[in-house]
C-alpha cells in the first residue's frame, strides 16, 4: 500500500503522490456519516417512546421520523447501510493493513502525553499521514463502540432469535442501556471529531479529496 | 369477511368511538414531511427523494424487505426464553391505544369465537368450549414496540393444535385476528404454528382480567406486543394479507423478536 515515503523529507505534510485517504476510506467515511446521522436521529425518536431515564427526552426538533413508527422505519432502513458499509470498511481496513499501520500500537504513556499536549493546544496536526496516540485511541475506540452498538442493537431487535447474543449483553432490558451508552459515546466522539475537522480544515479536505 | 355483523357482547358506543380512532391521523400521515431534508441526506441519489411521500414510499419498501428478512431469520423451533414465577412483572402493565376504562367489556353469555376462511370446520366456539381445550402455560417476556418489556404468565390453548383441530389449511400464508374494539392483526402462518403461540384465556392462572384482553388474547412471544391481539372475537385463515391496526399506520408488519 501507500505509506512511509521518505520519512527524512522535511515537507512530510505534502506527500504529492500519495493520497492520505485512499478512495475506499473516503467513500466508506461519508456513507457511514449519513447512516450514523440517520441511526442516531431516529434512535432518539425511538428512545422518546419509552425513555430509559424518565426525566430525559430528546427534542422533537432534532429527532428523525416524526413519531415512533416513522423513526423505526428510518432506523431499520439505515441499519442496512450502516452494517453493510461497516463490514466493507472493517474488512478492507484489516486486509489492506491500514488499521494495523495507522492505529497500532497504542501505548498508554503516549496517549497521556499526547492528551496533555492536546489540552494545552501544543499537539501538532502537521502530518495528516500519521495519527497521534489520542487519535489512534479515539478511532480504534469508536470502531469498537460501533461494533458494540450494532451487536447490542441486534439483541434488542431480535431477543428471541439472537437470545444468546442478548444474554451476552445482560438480557433484553440491559442491552437497551448498552445500546444507549454506545450512542452517547459515539455522539461524544462526533463532537470532538467534527470540531477538530473544522479547526484543521486540511483534514476535511483530505477526507473529501484524498489529500 | 363479515364486517357488517354486529359483534356479540360489544358496546356499540365504544365500537363507534374506536372506529373514529381508526381514521387516518393527519399528523401521522405526514410523519416524514418534517424529516424530508434529512431524508435527502440519507440517499445519495436523491432529488425526488426530497418529496416526503417518496421518502415514505422508499422506507415502506425497505420495511417490506425487512418482513422478508425477518421471516427468513424466524426459526419454527427456537423458543422464546421462559422465566420462573418470581420473575413476573407486578403489576403487569395495561397497554393499548386507549385508556384502561375504555377497554372493551365482552359479555361472556354473548361471546362466540368465529372461525372463517380456509378451515374445514367453521363452527363458532363458546368460551366454555375454548376453556375445555388442553391447557398450555408460559412465562415469557412481552416486548413493546416502544422499547419497554414486562414478564407475564399466560395459560390457554396452543394455537397450532387448535388450527389442526379445526382442519385449517396450514399451507395458507396468514392468520387474521379481529378484536372486539375493532383492533386487528395479520400474522404469518409459521408464527401461528410456533409451539409457544397461544390462545390465552388466563393471566397468572386466573381468568384474563378485562385489562389483559378478556376473554381471549393471542399470546405470541416471538412478536412485539402490538402483534399480540386482545379481546379476540374472530379468526380467519387466509392467503390475503389483511393488515392490522398499527401495521397499516407504519409499524413493521412482521415485527418478529
Amino acid at each position: 500500500m501507500t505509506v512511509d515515503i521518505m520519512p527524512t523529507r522535511p515537507d512530510v505534510t505534502i506527500h504529492p503522490d500519495v493520497a492520505i485517504h485512499p478512495p475506499w476510506v473516503r467513500v466508506c467515511h461519508w456513507i457511514n456519516a449519513i447512516a450514523i446521522f440517520a441511526m442516531i436521529g431516529s434512535g432518539w425518536q425511538v428512545y422518546n417512546a419509552s425513555p430509559l431515564f424518565h426525566s430525559f427526552q430528546f427534542s422533537k426538533h432534532i429527532a428523525l421520523g416524526e413519531w415512533l413508527g416513522g423513526a423505526l422505519l428510518w432506523h431499520f432502513a439505515a441499519m442496512w447501510v450502516l452494517v453493510t458499509n461497516g463490514i466493507v470498511y472493517v474488512t478492507l481496513g484489516i486486509v489492506s493493513g491500514r488499521f494495523r499501520r495507522k492505529l497500532l500500537p497504542i501505548y498508554p504513556s503516549e496517549v497521556v502525553a499526547d492528551a496533555k499536549a492536546a489540552l494545552t493546544f501544543r499537539l501538532s496536526h502537521d502530518d495528516l499521514m500519521h495519527y497521534n496516540a489520542v487519535q489512534k485511541l479515539l478511532y480504534a475506540g469508536v470502531m469498537v463502540t460501533g461494533i458494540l452498538v450494532v451487536l447490542s442493537g441486534l439483541s434488542i431487535w431480535k431477543p428471541v432469535q439472537f437470545q444468546e447474543l442478548a444474554t451476552l449483553f445482560g438480557g433484553y432490558d440491559f442491552a437497551r442501556y448498552v445500546h444507549f451508552v454506545c450512542m452517547v459515546a459515539i455522539v461524544g466522539f462526533l463532537v470532538v471529531h467534527v470540531a477538530l475537522a473544522l479547526v484543521v480544515p486540511k483534514s476535511l479536505r483530505a477526507i473529501i479529496g484524498g489529500r | 369477511m363479515r364486517q357488517r355483523k354486529i359483534i356479540p357482547g360489544v358496546d356499540a358506543k365504544l365500537l363507534i368511538k374506536d372506529a373514529a380512532k381508526l381514521m387516518p391521523d393527519r399528523t401521522r400521515r405526514g410523519f416524514l414531511r418534517g424529516a424530508a431534508s434529512l431524508g435527502a441526506l440519507a440517499f445519495l441519489t436523491g432529488c425526488d427523494i426530497i418529496d416526503g411521500d417518496t421518502a415514505e414510499g422508499v422506507l415502506r419498501k425497505i420495511s417490506a424487505f425487512n418482513d422478508g428478512a425477518q421471516a427468513a431469520l424466524f426459526s419454527r423451533t427456537k423458543l422464546a426464553p421462559e422465566f420462573p414465577e418470581n420473575a413476573l412483572t407486578r403489576p403487569f402493565p395495561f397497554n393499548a391505544y386507549y385508556e384502561e376504562d375504555e377497554a372493551p367489556e365482552v359479555d361472556v353469555n354473548d361471546y362466540l369465537f368465529e372461525v372463517t376462511g380456509l378451515v374445514d370446520n367453521k363452527k363458532s366456539w363458546t368460551l366454555d368450549e375454548l376453556h375445555a381445550l388442553p391447557e398450555v402455560s408460559q412465562i415469557t417476556r412481552h416486548v413493546c414496540v416502544e422499547g419497554w418489556s414486562a414478564i407475564g404468565s399466560w395459560q390457554g390453548a396452543s394455537l397450532a393444535d387448535f388450527l389442526k383441530r379445526i382442519g385449517a389449511d396450514t399451507s395458507a400464508k396468514y392468520v387474521w385476528f379481529k378484536c372486539a374494539e375493532g383492533y386487528s392483526n395479520t400474522i404469518d402462518m409459521p408464527t401461528a404454528l410456533h409451539p409457544q403461540t397461544q390462545m390465552s384465556f388466563k393471566f397468572d392462572h386466573k381468568i384474563l382480567p378485562r385489562a389483559y384482553g378478556f376473554p381471549m388474547k393471542i399470546r405470541i412471544p416471538t412478536k412485539l406486543g402490538f402483534k399480540n391481539p386482545k379481546y379476540v372475537v374472530a379468526m380467519e385463515v387466509t392467503n390475503t394479507d389483511k393488515g392490522g391496526y398499527w401495521e397499516d399506520q407504519g409499524y413493521n408488519w412482521f415485527s418478529g423478536l
